[in-house]
């Protein structure tokens, strides 16, 4: 199993926002989250990141078999865990091509694997760049300075098809994009997706399911995962929307 | 801020050694007869002594200012020794004779003197305490014609060149830390670069304080006649010891028709320990003339030692078409604090001057960026850009941005502009996700956020000067 979330319970600044998640993802996988505002799944992704805001408080996050709870986040994003952040962060002054190659040469240093040189670096880089449909003057851009909504997403998918995850978390990575953007990102997404890594993405609309298809959907209301399912289960929300759910949860709670 | 980040910062000074040599030292105390005694150890020309005179008389009725955004005692000026020399004075020219005490040192600050293991095209004058210990590659220079050497040296071998230029761009009676040089300074690096020549090599000056209760007093002159051109960079270091010790510098460089002066600091003094014990005051003068039409003079500093750094190195815009730079970054850490800048006095017609500066707080410093830009009345159509950027780190730092802007003349186009930001969790968290270390993650924002300034250093100074920032900043996000 690459991913299993036992029971977790995460608290930030004394507020519980998780109340007992659990979640097993296998390689070869996309799974979906879905779930209103405030539902906690993207808490979730960032705290399977590391993200020092969140606190966990009850469970364990098992990645390959072993606990990542003690992990910075570069460790776990050297295991082969990624996040596509649903407001990518700018860094004035560093271009894209110097965080990619760190990144990726840190990676490769940290699986004792020889790292690129600048000009390797840049030939593998390129073609990268054309998996998402970007130009590659873009490498020479700051980071996400100055960039487009949609600009600035593609660039989460370059930066995840140049580090080559294991487990991608896609934190609302469809918000914010117009149709052929959506699309772009999607065939990316897709085309990275293989039997050996697993996909996760946190989404509030259905629209991105149509482009990619997960093997589950999970629906999180209220910090819990108030329903799991197939791909019908999001056409279901589609419909019917979270409050059939949130009853549903009520009334477990209550029982 | 995660506690990790607070750890980070506090790497400890690396320059901190004291190397053991006999020095020729006075005993501490000013008054004429030391001045004499400087004088005389040097053996100047009568001219040299009554500059000397007529600096320290002006000094003794003059009061330390007090305008400055920082917190300080004022030196006790009679517990200082003015003159400090390693007693084995060697003989130029001639590394054998240096006391290999010495040489070791500058090894150890990664400055090796010997000709054969230095960067490729940089000469080195070396300052040790209160004089020159060596200068190298004169050879080279002198075949271009250019001089370079101690300033000692230059009082004895070229008395009219100093002499027609010493104090006239920054006078002696200036203000109360360059009068005080004036009297006492020690020694500092000379350079003369003739009509039509371009410097065939980077000139580097290293600073090194050693002796304890001693003064550091150097006095640099530049001198670039028309068309002419040279590239000089200054680097320094000292122990740790727990006083605070006064290091007061004054700069002169006057640029001729069409010429142009660069000139880099890379400054690293003791900055006191992280209680704010010890550490250098680093209070100096630098000054520039743009003296002919046409000519340049360009500053770039890496500020990242000093308990205080106070200084703000100036351009005087005389010639017309003549442009000054000032390129910044300054680091303040721990307790340390500093209230640097820069002046553009635009006297000439159609001169420009640009201003970036960046400033880094973090721990408990205090960090303030003064800067002035006057546009006289005859000089029609000035231009100034400034930018001035400050970077927090923590909580309990501060950044301060005093800009003054004086026009005298509409046809004046003046821009500035301002920013302050922190280093977020957000940014250090999204460069970990990308598998970058914490260490790793702050030293990206660092440089990328100093990008500009590291551009104008030259290439292995660039180098050393990205390493200082992250020996500095280790542990310090919080």
């Amino acid at each position: 199993m690459l991913l299993e979330i036992e029971n977790l319970h995460v608290e930030a600044e004394g507020t519980e926002i998780l109340k007992g998640i659990d979640l097993k993802v296998d390689t070869g996988q996309i799974h979906a989250i879905m779930g209103p505002n405030g539902s906690g799944k993207s808490t979730l992704a960032k705290v399977i990141s590391g993200h020092p805001d969140y606190e966990v408080t009850r469970g364990d996050i098992l990645f390959e078999g072993e606990s990542i709870l003690e992990d910075e986040p570069d460790e776990r994003a050297q295991d082969g865990i990624f996040m596509a952040f649903q407001y990518p962060v700018e860094v004035p002054g560093v271009t894209n091509s110097v965080l990619l190659r760190q990144a990726y040469n840190a990676r490769q240093e940290a699986r004792g694997e020889q790292p690129l040189d600048p000009l390797q670096f840049d030939d593998f880089v390129r073609e990268k760049c054309k998996l998402v449909d970007m130009d590659p003057d873009f490498l020479d851009r700051n980071v996400n300075v100055g960039f487009s909504g949609g600009e600035k997403k593609r660039n989460e998918i370059l930066q995840m098809a140049v580090l080559e995850p294991k487990l991608g978390l896609l934190d609302e990575t469809d918000s914010g994009l117009d149709i052929d953007a959506l699309r772009t990102v999607a065939d990316g997404i897709k085309s990275l997706a293989g039997d050996d890594n697993a996909y996760v993405m946190v989404t509030h609309y259905q629209r991105v399911l149509e482009y990619i298809e997960p093997n589950h959907v999970h629906v999180m209301v209220g910090g819990r995962i108030a329903k799991s399912g197939d791909k019908d289960l999001a056409v279901t929300v589609e419909e019917k929307g979270y409050d059939w759910l949130a009853d549903d949860i009520e009334t477990t709670g209550a029982a | 801020m995660s506690t990790d980040v607070k750890e980070f910062i506090d790497k400890p000074y690396e320059s901190g050694f004291r190397t053991d040599v006999e020095a020729d030292q006075f005993p501490p105390g000013l008054n004429e007869d030391v001045i004499r005694g400087i004088s005389a150890k040097k053996e100047e020309p009568e001219w040299m002594l009554e500059f000397r005179l007529k600096a320290y008389r002006h000094w003794e009725e003059m009061e330390e200012p007090d305008w400055q955004n920082v917190d300080h005692q004022t030196p006790d000026f009679d517990a200082i020794s003015y003159y400090s020399a390693p007693k084995n004075k060697p003989k130029k020219d001639s590394l054998d004779e240096v006391d290999p005490k010495i040489l070791e040192t500058y090894e150890k600050l990664g400055i090796p003197l010997d000709e054969q293991k230095m960067l490729q095209n940089v000469a080195v004058d070396a300052v040790f305490d209160s004089v020159s210990v060596v200068t190298t590659f004169q050879e080279k220079l002198k075949e271009a014609g250019v001089i370079f050497c101690s300033i000692s040296e230059a009082i004895q071998d070229h008395p009219e060149l100093v002499k027609e230029h010493i104090g006239t761009v920054v006078p002696y009676t200036d203000n109360f830390y360059a009068t005080l040089n004036s009297a006492v300074f020690s020694d500092g690096s000379f350079v003369y670069v003739p009509e039509g020549v371009d410097c065939p090599m980077e000139l580097s000056t290293y600073f090194r304080i050693n002796a304890q209760h001693t003064g550091q007093f150097e006095r640099t002159l530049i001198i670039c006649e028309d068309d002419a051109t040279v590239s000089y960079l200054e680097g320094c270091t000292a122990p740790q010891y727990d006083e605070n010790q006064l290091h007061a510098a004054v700069v002169e460089l006057v640029a001729k028709e069409n010429s142009e002066i660069k000139y880099s600091t890379v400054q690293n003094w003791y900055p006191g320990d992280e209680d704010g014990k010890g550490g250098i005051y680093n209070f100096v003068t630098k000054r520039g003339m743009c003296q002919g039409d046409n000519s340049k003079i360009s500053w770039t500093q890496v500020e990242t030692g000093s308990a205080i750094t106070w200084k703000y190195p100036s351009c005087v815009l005389k010639g017309d078409n003549s442009t000054g730079e000032f390129y910044s970054v300054a680091l303040t850490n721990n307790h340390q604090q500093a209230d640097t800048g820069t002046k553009m006095i635009h006297l000439g017609e159609n001169t420009r001057s640009k201003i970036i500066s960046k400033g880094i707080s973090a721990g408990e410093s205090q960090n303030s960026y003064r800067g002035q830009v006057k546009v006289t009345p005859r000089a029609t159509n000035a231009r100034n850009y400034s930018v001035c950027d400050s970077m927090l780190i923590g909580q309990e730092c501060g950044a301060h941005t005093f800009p003054y802007i004086d026009v005298q003349n509409e046809t004046a186009q003046v821009e500035h502009e301002a920013s302050t930001s922190r280093i977020g969790e957000d940014q250090l968290f999204y460069l970990q996700q990308r598998g970058l270390d914490e260490e790793d993650a702050i030293s990206m924002i660092i440089k990328g956020f100093c990008k500009e300034v590291f551009q104008e250093l030259p290439m292995e100074f660039a180098v050393e000067a990205k390493k200082l920032l992250g020996i500095q900043l280790e542990g310090a996000v919080g």
